[in-house]
This record gives structure tokens, sequence and C-alpha cells, in this order.
């Protein structure tokens, strides 16, 4: 028994260095989720602050062309939303791949960080709308009337509250999203599922390469929500 | 509260364990053949069915028409069930996931234009080969591509666990593999310029290049290798029953009628029906 274990563990991971296809997948996962990451959170709060401009100002009905500017840019990231929110991740990572970028020569990672981004940024921007709106309306009139514009009073009172409220929310986010990253081998980039998948079509052993695969991401997930419980507990510090 | 949780985390906990167990014991069946071997009779008796798992995206080997897998593979399989008194039935799957549902019992034998290789063969039975295949290049109509040679350094397109992309990572130095899920993702990665050359298997290559504009085959094959149908080392009694099932459709012409068919060499008015039909399946995908 232990020694047809060795021999499994030998076969899968040890021969012809297969043991490097979880490695190289690990870094190329890790690589796509970070700069996802990245673009969600720029693109996501964006959007957030477009949204939650038009929701505060909507009962002032005014006629100005920026009012107008406003409510066209809100349009705009509603249809945003509801495309990106409406239709699977994986169908979004081949239409960028295969019709978008049909004719450029892109590189897949590439692709990869747009469709996983773009999509995370969907999430994030109602995740941080919500928190935006969570805030108190006294605090905006009261940034207002000791004389800060909107965007100061946004920039200075309001976010970065609204962040601590949402930090929970953004976590989860950033966990679902590392995770997708795992269908990232239908555009044939090796990844870390795509690495397990490589070595189970070597060996033909399901249960190792899956299970290792599975693993290194509870590891991942594990390290991240550590390191936002943190950051959040050290953000409180202020609240005593 | 905080007792009840415990006990759930637990329970939870020692079943997920439990799982873990099972899974381990079904990885390596060789040792355990006495629970393995009743699973699959389980599967035959309960059933009177031949699950025959495949990746239907095979041309002409297995593909879907209008809902319905057919093929060479499909037709074999039919007549084969029927000569062993059974149903066939069709389990369609990734390819790299055809052996070990074959060695787990989920699918009785795989009929998917398969290789006999020897790391197959440690995992399963192949039955005497029904046809001799090898390795095409498909590279674009002006490439200067012509053979194995050529493929030094570049970009090659192939089919995940496909014998392409086993012998392309083993044989060919400095390449970049890219492997896809599907043959003909690979095959419109080529189209878009993606990757220079895409290698798989020569009949469903010649059915590639027949339907998309601007590409072509290298006369040379990369490997000579022959089909087989792969069945669980657990079950020598059905690959005897196989074996003489295939040996009788030798004999009496229907191994040659089905390849006759598919193949269409030589029967020029067969070979533009086959055509036709594989032109409309392109423009329904």
């Amino acid at each position: 028994m232990f020694q047809t274990l060795q021999d499994k563990l030998y076969l899968n991971f040890i021969k012809d260095d297969r043991y490097m296809y979880l490695v190289n997948g690990f870094i190329t996962t890790i690589k796509i989720a970070l700069l996802a990451i990245l673009v969600g959170l720029i693109f996501g709060f964006i959007i957030a602050i477009i949204r939650s401009a038009y929701d505060m100002n909507k009962d002032q009905q005014r006629n100005t062309i920026s009012a107008k500017l406003l409510s066209l840019a809100n349009a705009i990231c509603q249809l945003y939303l509801t495309i990106l929110r409406g239709t699977p991740v994986v169908l979004q990572l081949l239409i960028i791949y295969f019709v978008i970028f049909a004719d450029i020569n892109v590189n897949k990672t590439f692709a990869a960080i747009c469709a996983f981004g773009f999509n995370s940024a969907a999430y994030v921007a109602e995740i941080v709308r919500g928190g935006i709106m969570s805030i108190d309306r006294g605090q905006l009139e009261a940034g207002r009337s000791i004389g800060f514009s909107y965007a100061k009073t946004m920039l200075y009172i309001i976010l970065p509250q609204a962040v601590k409220n949402v930090l929970p929310a953004l976590g989860n986010e950033f966990i679902v999203l590392i995770k997708e990253t795992s269908v990232a081998g239908y555009i044939a980039i090796e990844d870390l599922t795509k690495g397990g998948d490589i070595i189970r079509s070597r060996t033909y052993d399901a249960f190792f390469p899956l299970i290792a695969a599975g693993l290194i991401y509870l590891a991942v997930v594990l390290i991240l929500s550590k390191g936002i419980t943190i950051f959040e507990r050290r953000l409180r510090a202020s609240e005593r | 509260m905080k007792r009840f949780k415990t006990l759930t985390a637990i329970v939870l906990a020692s079943f997920m364990a439990f799982q873990m167990v099972g899974c381990g014991g079904s990885a390596d069946q060789t040792t355990d053949e006495n629970a393995s071997a009743e699973e699959s009779a389980d599967v035959e008796n309960s059933e009177d069915k031949l699950v025959w798992a495949t990746n239907a995206e095979f041309e002409p080997y297995e593909y879907r028409d209008g809902g319905e897998i057919v093929g060479i593979d499909a037709e074999i399989a039919d007549e084969i069930a029927s000569r062993l008194g059974l149903e066939a039935e069709v389990a369609d799957m990734n390819f790299d996931s055809i052996i070990p549902a074959v060695t787990s019992g989920k699918a009785d034998i795989g009929i998917a234009g398969m290789t006999v290789t020897e790391d197959r063969l440690q995992n399963v039975n192949f039955s005497t080969p029904y046809i001799n295949a090898g390795q095409a290049i498909i590279v674009p109509e002006d490439s200067d591509i012509t053979g194995e040679d050529d493929l030094v350094g570049l970009t090659i397109g192939v089919q995940l666990g496909t014998t392409g992309d086993l012998y392309v990572t083993d044989n060919i130095a400095d390449t970049t593999v890219e492997r896809y899920t599907k043959g003909f993702e690979a095959v419109q990665a080529l189209l878009q310029g993606k990757i220079d050359a895409v290698v798989i298997d020569g009949e469903p290559a010649k059915a590639f290049v027949k339907l998309n504009e601007g590409i072509k085959m290298c006369d040379d094959y990369l490997t000579v290798e022959e089909y087989a149908i792969a069945v669980s080392k657990d079950n020598e009694e059905l690959l005897d029953q196989i074996n003489s099932a295939l040996a009788d459709m030798e004999e009496d012409g229907t191994l040659t009628a089905i390849f006759d068919k598919y193949l269409g060499d030589g029967e020029d008015t067969d070979e533009a029906a086959d055509s036709d039909e594989a032109a409309e399946e392109t423009t329904a995908e």
C-alpha cells in the first residue's frame, strides 16, 4: 500500500519533472489573478463613483450639461454591469480571445487579465457603490458646507469610510476571482488547473494531480484571507 | 449553539476524510481487484448497456451531426454492442478524461481514435487495433514548414493529452506547446495567426483542411500509429468479447464498409455527400 503510494507520487510529480507543470501553473495563476484584481479595482472604483454620484445628485433635477453627461455615463455603466454580470466569465474569456482579439496577436495572459479584470470590475463596482451609499448623507453635506468640492469630499471623507466597510466583501470578491482564473485553460493558458490537467493527461491518474492543485489554491486563499483580516484590523485601530 | 457547531464540524470533517479514502481506493484499483470487479459487473448487469466513452470532436471518427454522435468509432461501438447483445450508450467527454473514465468504471470501453501507447497500456488494456493512423502537421498555406525538422523553436497547437501533444512535447526541441481542450480551437488559433502549426491525427486534419480556407497539410506524417479500443484491466472477459467481435467484423467486411463510408477512399459520390454534411455541420456550430 505504502509502496504504491510512493510509486504514484513519483509517477505524478517527480517523473519527467512533472511538478514543474504545477509550479509554472501556480506562477501563471498568481500573475493573472493579481493583475486582474488591480484592473478590477481601478475600473470598479471608477464605475462605483460615477454610479453613486448619479444616485446622489439625481433628485436635484438640474438641466445642466454636466448633469446630462453624468446621466449618460451612468447609463453606459449600467449597460456594462448588465452584460458583464449577466454572462459567464468563460464565455467572456473566449469572446475576448477569439472574437475581440481575433486578428490581433496578443499575449494570451494579457487577454486573460482583461477578461477576469473587466469581469471583476463589475462586481467590485457594485460592492464599492454599496459602501459609498452606506455612508450617512450628512457626511457629504458636512463636507460641502465646510467648503470641500464634491470630489474632495468623496476622496477625503466618504471613500475612506466606505472602503473600510466593504473590505470583507472585496476580500470575498478577490477569493472568487482567484478561483475563477481556473477556466483560463480554455484558451490554452497553462495555469494551475491546466497544470494538474496536463499531468492527469500523462499519468491517467485523477487523484494526485487534482488534489495537489486544489491544495495549492486552498493555501493561496488562506494566505489572502489572513492578509485581509490583518489589513482590516489595522484600519479598525482608529476606532478605539 | 457552540456545541452544535463543533458537532457539525466533526461530522463534516469525518465525511470528507471518508470520501478521501474512497477516492484513494479507486485511484489505484489494481490493488483492490475484488471491489472494482464487483463494481463493473454491477454496471453491466443492472443496465444491459455498453457505455462507450469518446470525445466527439474528432471528425471523421466521432463528431456530432444534428445532435447525434456519428462517425467511424460510433458505428464500431454500435456494431460491437449489438453483437454482444447490449445497448450502446455514448458518454461524450474531454479526451484526457476517457482513460480515467474507463479505469474507474464510469464507462465500459473507450473508443476515441485512441492510439496504443506504452503509458496508456499501463492503465488500460487495448483491443486488437482496428486502423492505422498518424500525426499530421497543419500549417498556413504560405508557410515554409514542410516536416518535422522545421517545427523546432515554433509555437505549436495540439489537443491536450493526444498523441500529438505527447509527441511534440517529448520529441521536438524548443517548442512552445499550446494545449487546447479541443482540436478545432487549435485550428482556429492557427487560422487567426496565433500559432505556427497544429499537430493532430491525420483524418481529422484532412477534415479541418477541407473545411477551412488558407491552411494545408504537410505531406510527411510525424508518426505511424494504431488505433484501438480501451478496456478496463479488470475486465478481461469484455476484452476477449470485443476482440472476437472485431475479428468477425473484419472477416465479414463490416469494418471495411464503415471505413469506406467515412474515409471515402475512391468513391467520389460518397465523399461529396460527406463534405456536404460536414459543411452543414460547421455552419450550424
